[in-house]
């Protein structure tokens, strides 16, 4: 992953291809990469957890836990490889789905990762600029919607259980004052049904909804304007070292 | 509301008095629409017009007791204001009658339509207009609630997001305008032919001000209607609000300049300087005052029949104290509002915040259709100097002006958004660009010492009615047209609310990760600060609302009420029958404000008990926990009848067909939907169980707190007892060391649950009961002795206070009994 460090120029200039990223913006971020690892070529899970303004995150768990998703990894390759094929990101969806299931013995997270795969996680963020096609911005989305399912799909089986689902809702709100478990539990539940009755309209009294695959997933946030809500601003200028002393330990 | 001071001479009341009751009849009767019943208003007169003829000798000497008296002088101001308001009002009621006229024509021009033809009778009988639009009746009646209006309902979070560009729109665009028009209003008045070269540069740049406040309500309702995506909404939105302080501002500042002989270049700086000082003082104050109001409310649980009293009254004295040091007052009222709103909106009752909201809406609405009513009754009435030159020039100069701005300032303003404005944006930007109210009432307000003021009088009405009538009506069809992105803001269920959370902190942590600090940065920053001190400081109840929450609530209070309505109806077909009817509403009511549907809930609940209310005393508001009998009865029998009971029946036609867990099936590796907490069973069991048990345990303890009957007693407990499980803030540590006790005793008796098919019929529930029963005897104790203490718990009205109590929230627990 975190291979070659010989030619830093050229290596960037083929992530920035890959990831749409502009070259200071990989810059930026490959000076924060090194900031997090000490200057190793990969970073371990223990090294972002140590972010201090993170630790007040209630999804930090998940958040941190994206980033090592192995199969994570592996579509974030073949969606960010795919670039300028946006036409196909569909099936390459459907394939990976596919990958994903049949990995599933093995596609646990990993302990250390690459700059490459933090920036593609990263990519995930990007903005939708001004020129995309209405197709690319659907494309765009969907990667969107499909970060956020594997975040809370957490053993990989491709569906969201309502176990999963519980757990996600109750580490939400476990930072906002004392909700209670049953709570977090009855939202889950109610959140649940709602995609089961949305989705499954005609189910049988004797059926049971075993939990939201991709497709269901995204029937439920079809309203939601992902590509213009999820993004982050990548700086372009650099402004990292100002906060070096602050922001590292 | 008093909004003028009329100086009609006496002698010409009769006429004019006629004249109201004539219109406004006429109005009424035929709706505005069709003017033509004279004989409805005729009938009206016979017996005003013996009322009237004494009036005019008010106080004849006489020594006799008279028998009937009339003294007009003494309610003339307010009683005119009252017809006027009326009279404003029915027009509104007109022109709702025909729904498909609003949606093509925005009211705004509706009301300048009927005040031209109102005025134009007046005109013809020589009636003068009331002069209501003095400077001083306009800033310190009518301005503030329509800003309190806007500011209240401000969609705060997407104004922060894009508070850059809002507020790079609001200030630098007025600005740009304001100069440029100016500017070239003053090139134009060089040349000879139109015969302007007297109006000095200072009078142009003050004129040029006043046209540069848009006004876009009729844009942001057709914005709302098509629902264009929110950046776009929320820009023009703020530019409208914030764009109201910087013009009242310029318009001080110039209305100063313009007095005086000669304009240094000091002058300049000073004035510089003002704008900032005017600008952050009136924010200053705004925070302030709105912190005040905000920990006001935190006491106000007591006296909820004037809580939303402390939220105008503080407003307005931002607004005035800021007048007092003639810093931006719209500016103290907008900061006020947008502080206080949150916190204020959690400290109040539920019906507070509702009257809030309404009365908020009502007076920003009258005010505004005052003003586009007089403007239609004063173009008729007020001389005009009309001046081809001057006036097309200015039009031009107002659209050319705010196109070229748009555009500029969004090319500046690009590079710094994450998501740029395109074209169509920019396009909608610049189209909605309409003047209205405060325009006109600026330039009403000028003072007489400006030479050409009727000019400009005229040509502000020009631009309005060219405004509003050409580009409000075209707007919507041209925004249609070229297809502007939208948004969709009817998102109301669970798992958006639950995804845009996770999406916000992933993106902070995403942001953290990455070290840079940008806007989810300070977003996150500004909550950790408003969660640990200001809540503390602000909120009586202090736990934090996650939005999810309060989003559950919300939906399950409408499925609730959308059962409630359907009532009378066949229950058991409820589900089906509320889905399409569940739709129409919502679109009735595009004001945000009157999304909620609290207030209606809380309504209807008085209609089926509405007998059964009592006032106790003069100042105690209807007694709140009656609705909530009502509702905890509605919903056990709904419950009951629905049987499977789904919360989400309006979504879910079929929902209730989850609700049994196919025997055998395993609950922890494939779970059924809808199910909820496992307590919440054992509840049930228990009580189907051990009723009697039960109700021995309960009553005692109930006996000197309800008065509600007995059924609805035992129910009323449940909800209470279950309370216990959730959280309780007052009972505090004692209570946290119960639920510890309850928790390890219902987790043993959990495990063994989970797997377990279904409830009531599976042979274990019965020794579960017993279990479950000795629990619930435990919170009872435990809950007895904090209840005095606490005011009667009452979700309708304190849906924050008890949140955790909420029946709704705890669901199955309704189950219907075996």
């Amino acid at each position: 992953m975190g291979a070659s460090q010989t030619r830093p120029e050229h290596r960037h200039q083929d992530l920035a291809d890959r990831t749409g990223f502009s070259l200071e913006q990989i810059k930026n971020l490959h000076k924060r990469f090194q900031q997090l690892s000490g200057d190793e070529d990969t970073i371990s899970k223990e090294n972002l957890e140590s972010i201090p303004t993170l630790a007040n995150n209630p999804i930090r768990k998940q958040i941190i836990g994206a980033f090592f998703d192995k199969s994570a990894f592996a579509e974030c390759l073949l969606a960010a490889g795919g670039a300028p094929h946006f036409p196909y990101r569909h099936q390459r969806g459907f394939i990976l789905f596919g990958l994903r299931n049949q990995h599933r013995g093995e596609a646990g997270s990993c302990d250390q990762i690459g700059f490459e795969q933090f920036l593609m996680v990263m990519s995930h963020f990007r903005p939708p600029t001004l020129k995309m096609t209405a197709e690319e911005k659907e494309a765009m989305r969907r990667e969107k919607l499909r970060f956020l399912f594997n975040m809370h799909d957490t053993d990989n089986d491709g569906t969201i259980t309502l176990v999963e689902y519980r757990k996600v809702v109750e580490e939400l709100l476990s930072k906002s004052g004392s909700i209670g478990q049953e709570a977090a539990e009855a939202i889950a539940d109610a959140a649940m049904l709602e995609v089961a009755s949305t989705n499954v309209p005609t189910m049988g009294p004797d059926d049971f909804y075993e939990g939201i695959t991709f497709e269901h997933f995204e029937q439920i946030l079809k309203g939601l304007e992902m590509e213009s809500r999820m993004h982050i601003r990548f700086l372009d200028v650099d402004t990292t070292t100002m906060r070096c002393g602050k922001s590292t330990s | 509301m008093d909004l003028c001071t009329m100086d009609l001479r006496i002698t010409r009341q009769r006429g004019f008095l006629l004249f109201i009751f004539t219109c406004s009849s006429l109005l009424h009767g035929s709706r505005g629409e069709i003017p033509s019943k004279p004989t409805g208003g005729v009938t009206i007169l016979p017996p005003i017009k013996p009322d009237n003829g004494p009036q005019a000798f008010p106080d004849a000497e006489k020594e006799n007791m008279p028998v009937f008296t009339m003294n007009y002088s003494r309610i003339q101001i307010p009683f005119e204001i009252t017809l006027w308001v009326l009279l404003a009002s029915f027009a509104k009621i007109g022109f709702h009658v025909y729904k498909k006229i609003t949606v093509w024509v925005p009211e705004s021009c509706l009301l300048i339509t009927i005040g031209l033809i109102v005025g134009g009778i007046m005109h013809s009988v020589h009636e003068e207009p009331p002069a209501v639009l003095r400077s001083n009746v306009f800033f310190l009646y009518m301005l503030p609630p329509i800003v309190l209006d806007s500011a209240y309902f401000m969609p705060t979070r997407p104004f922060f997001e894009n508070i850059g560009t809002v507020l790079w729109f609001a200030v630098v665009g007025t600005l740009w305008n304001s100069i440029g028009i100016g500017m070239s209003l003053y090139a134009i008045c060089q040349i000879e032919a139109f015969g302007v070269q007297d109006i000095n540069l200072q009078e142009n740049l003050l004129f040029a001000t006043i046209i540069s406040a848009v006004d876009p309500v009729a844009v942001l309702s057709v914005f709302e209607d098509v629902s264009v995506n929110e950046q776009l909404y929320i820009v023009v939105f703020g530019e409208c609000l914030f764009n109201d302080a910087v013009t009242v501002v310029l318009y001080n500042m110039f209305n100063f300049v313009a007095e005086m002989p000669v304009v240094e270049p000091v002058d300049v700086f000073l004035g510089v300087a003002r704008f900032f000082v005017v600008g952050f003082g009136g924010m200053g104050f705004g925070i302030l005052f709105g912190f005040t109001a905000a920990f006001t409310t935190r006491f106000t649980s007591r006296v909820r029949e004037i809580e939303p009293l402390f939220i105008f009254m503080y407003s307005y004295l931002a607004y005035l104290v800021a007048e007092l040091f003639s810093i931006s007052s719209i500016m103290a009222i907008v900061t006020c509002a947008l502080t206080m709103k949150y916190y204020v909106e959690e400290n109040v009752s539920q019906r507070s915040c509702t009257t809030i909201r309404h009365v908020v809406k009502m007076l920003g609405s009258i005010a505004e259709t005052l003003i586009f009513f007089f403007l239609g009754v004063v173009t008729i009435t007020t001389d005009h100097e009309w001046n081809w030159g001057y006036i097309l020039f200015t039009l031009l100069f107002a659209f050319v002006w705010r196109g070229l701005g748009v555009l500029v300032l969004t090319q500046i303003i690009n590079p710094f958004r994450t998501i740029p404005f395109n074209f169509k944006d920019q396009f909608g930007l610049a189209y909605g660009g309409l003047r209205g109210a405060i325009s006109f009432a600026l330039v009403f307000t000028l003072p007489d010492s400006i030479g050409r003021k009727q000019l400009f009088v005229t040509a502000t009405i020009a631009v309005i009615l060219f405004t509003v009538f050409l580009q409000g009506i075209s707007i919507r069809p041209l925004i249609e047209f070229i297809n502007v992105r939208r948004t969709n803001r009817n998102l109301d269920t669970i798992n958006v609310e639950i995804h845009c959370r996770i999406m916000d902190h992933t993106i902070a942590g995403i942001e953290d990760l990455c070290g840079q600090w940008s806007h989810f940065y300070w977003k996150d920053k500004f909550m950790k600060f408003n969660n640990q001190i200001l809540r503390k400081i602000l909120i009586r109840d202090n736990r934090a609302e996650s939005s999810i929450v309060a989003l559950y609530k919300k939906l399950e209070l409408q499925n609730a009420m959308e059962i409630l309505d359907d009532v009378s109806g066949d229950i058991s077909a409820a589900p089906s029958v509320v889905s399409p009817y569940e739709a129409k509403p919502k679109r009735k009511f595009l004001a945000p404000d009157l999304k909620n549907m609290h207030d209606i809930l809380s309504k209807n609940m008085y209609k089926i008990r509405q007998r059964t209310v009592a006032y106790t005393t003069k100042h105690a508001l209807p007694n709140e926990s009656q609705s909530k009998e009502i509702l905890i009865r509605r919903h056990a029998s709904i419950r009951r009848s629905l049987r499977p009971g789904s919360f989400q029946s309006s979504v879910v036609p079929k929902s209730h067909k989850y609700f049994s867990l196919p025997a055998g099936k395993s609950l922890d590796s494939k779970f059924p939907p809808g199910m909820t907490s496992y307590a919440d069973d054992e509840e049930t069991m228990s009580e189907a169980a051990y009723p009697s048990r039960r109700s021995r345990l309960v009553q005692p303890a109930r006996s000197s707190s309800s008065r509600a009957m007995m059924p609805l007693r035992r129910l009323d407990t449940l909800t209470e007892v279950h309370s216990v499980d959730v959280v309780d803030e007052k009972v505090g540590d004692r209570r946290r060391a119960a639920r510890g006790t309850s928790r390890t005793n219902s987790s043993s008796s959990r495990d063994p649950r989970i797997p377990a098919p279904q409830r009531h019929h599976s042979s274990a529930d019965n020794g579960r009961g017993s279990a479950d029963n000795f629990r619930n005897g435990h919170h009872e104790e435990e809950e007895e002795e904090p209840q005095p203490l606490s005011p009667a718990p009452s979700w309708t009205a304190e849906p924050r206070e008890d949140a955790a109590q909420n029946p709704l929230l705890r669901r199955p627990q309704w189950k219907p009994k075996k």
